[in-house]
């Protein structure tokens, strides 16, 4: 099974919410109900879903940020829940995340060179100069320049930011990355820069991706497959292609027929 | 002239540096029961003509010339107070963040009593019937009225939002990029309750977006915005079939086709190489 980089099986996880005017109130909210994914080497896996159908805590769940309730996470064969410590630290140099909002996950305190640098130095690879020279590389190759090594996140622009955090995430060499939501806060014409910057990328480096979005028009020019996600489960999986042309669950119907511009919604044009 | 909304020769300029030009010469027209978008990227200057027109610049901002009349009213004579007459009651706006667009220690229900009551004097029984009026109308259960926003969806929020812009009965609605926030199916929702509200209400509705996919749905006309200049106006399916200028196309191009038939393309500026 070498040509499987990342597999998930049976997945839970609950959370408890606070319910109630004051929140004096508990309810149990499952977040994932015995998911199983299967990410191919190589190749993106589309998570698609509205917000709280808990596909950001299946992202957060997988790279062991939260605790599972139950279910096995197996990447290049190891069980990553059997982990700790600087095990854990070390697998975790080749699972990394681009996150969602490029104005909230860049430190504002610490300049470009030191956010991109830092996963270098935690993980201790090479020197001083060795880390510089990787680190220029990275922005240069995300298509900002070696000058912007002393500024902060502040003087970007929110495109800018994102090929910031995507540097941040590639210049470790990883082998699979989880993209949270990456265009979401970004204009359609930067987000298109963006994702053909992923899918370079992903074609240089070998990259494996699992790519979460709400976004149908960006998950068909993404994924290899998808998985649609309502209420914690898995409703849906295949290819893209058979997704897109002969969805089989309503949900999955309803998600197609929101896509804008898909059907002129014709109310407004008689 | 029939129009509800006239914009003619719109400049916007920060006063520190008047020839810096942030809205340059944009005229554009709106009538009832239409909606007008106005499309560009971040910075094209959209927002700041939509704020400008409702009277909303930034202290360090400052119309420079223009005209902006609405229903026969040249606005830009108006005084502060005059404006805040118009604000509200006669315009309603809805804003982009339905999360911090609304007051976090107040309930729904009173802040869509606001307006009602500075507008129209509305109090009591009658004031309490119209707020549940109005959540009704925007498929918000009436007895949500006592909730606070964070007991609301994103969704639900934005509905409040639309609620309280149309409490009045405005005869134009200005939405700056009302669902951007929002996931895809919300925003479907969304934009077909506007649509519906705008027909109902016999509205202009001034939308404001950076998506073409939106303006399919929703616009009547479209008002293409590049760096504070307008580079096209048209119908919407005259722009969207048959765009005129090198920047509308390159607009176009780079919105993903869901059909999977195009392939993927980022905004190309090569054509500002050559006078447009």
């Amino acid at each position: 099974m070498s040509d499987i980089i990342l597999s998930a099986s049976h997945l839970t996880k609950t959370y408890r919410q606070r319910s109630g005017r004051f929140g004096f109130g508990r309810k149990l909210v499952k977040a994932l109900d015995d998911v199983s994914i299967n990410i191919k080497t190589g190749s993106t896996l589309a998570i698609v879903g509205e917000s709280g159908s808990g596909k950001s805590t299946l992202a957060r769940c997988l790279l062991q940020l939260l605790p599972l309730d139950a279910g096995t996470v197996q990447f290049q064969g190891q069980d990553l829940a059997a982990l700790s410590g600087d095990a854990l630290r070390a697998v975790r140099r080749h699972l990394q995340m681009v996150f969602q909002d490029p104005f909230a996950s860049l430190n504002p305190r610490m300049k470009v060179g030191e956010i991109v640098g830092e996963g270098l130095l935690i993980h201790n690879l090479g020197d001083a100069q060795e880390r510089t020279r990787k680190v220029l590389q990275m922005l240069e190759r995300v298509g900002l320049s070696a000058a912007d090594i002393n500024k902060y996140p502040h003087e970007f622009s929110g495109g800018q930011r994102q090929r910031v955090g995507i540097a941040r995430a590639l210049v470790l060499e990883p082998k699979l990355v989880i993209c949270d939501e990456p265009v979401s806060a970004l204009d359609v014409s930067i987000q298109a820069q963006i994702l053909l910057l992923l899918k370079e990328l992903q074609q240089e480096m070998g990259l494996s991706y699992l790519f979460i979005s709400h976004d149908l028009r960006i998950v068909r020019h993404m994924a290899d497959e998808i998985a649609v996600m309502h209420d914690g489960k898995i409703v849906e999986q295949g290819e893209v292609e058979s997704i897109y042309s002969s969805p089989q669950q309503a949900y999955t119907q309803n998600l197609l027929n929101s896509i804008p511009g898909r059907q002129r919604r014709t109310a407004s044009l008689i | 002239m029939s129009d509800l909304l006239r914009v003619e020769n719109l400049c916007v300029a920060p006063i520190a540096n008047p020839h810096k030009l942030l809205v340059n010469k944009v005229s554009f027209t709106l009538n009832s029961g239409k909606t007008t978008c106005i499309v560009g990227e971040s910075g094209s200057g959209k927002s700041l003509t939509a704020l400008t027109v409702m009277g909303l610049l930034a202290p360090s901002l400052s119309r420079t010339s223009g005209s902006i009349n609405f229903q026969g009213t040249e606005l830009t004579g108006l005084s502060n107070e005059q404006m805040s007459d118009v604000r509200g009651k006669r315009i309603g706006m809805i804003f982009q963040e339905p999360m911090t667009s609304l007051n976090p220690v107040l309930t729904v229900g009173y802040q869509i009593s606001e307006s009602l009551a500075h507008h129209l004097g509305l109090s009591g029984k009658e004031l309490k019937t119209r707020i549940e009026g109005l959540l009704q109308q925007v498929g918000i259960p009436p007895e949500r009225a006592n909730a606070y926003p964070d007991e609301l969806s994103g969704g639900q929020r934005q509905r409040v939002m639309i609620a309280m812009s149309i409490a009045c009965e405005p005869a134009m609605l200005i939405a700056d990029e009302p669902t951007t926030a929002l996931d895809v199916t919300v925003q479907a929702q969304i934009l077909a309750l506007l649509a519906e509200l705008k027909s109902r209400m016999n509205m202009g509705m001034l939308f404001i977006t950076h998506d073409f996919g939106v303006v399919a749905d929703i616009a009547d006309d479209v008002v293409v915005m590049f760096r504070g200049e307008i580079v096209e106006t048209g119908m919407v399916q005259q722009v969207l079939e048959n765009p005129q200028h090198p920047y509308t196309r390159a607009l176009l191009a780079c919105v993903p086709d869901a059909e999977g038939k195009k392939p993927l393309q980022s905004i190309d500026y090569a054509w500002l190489g050559e006078p447009a």
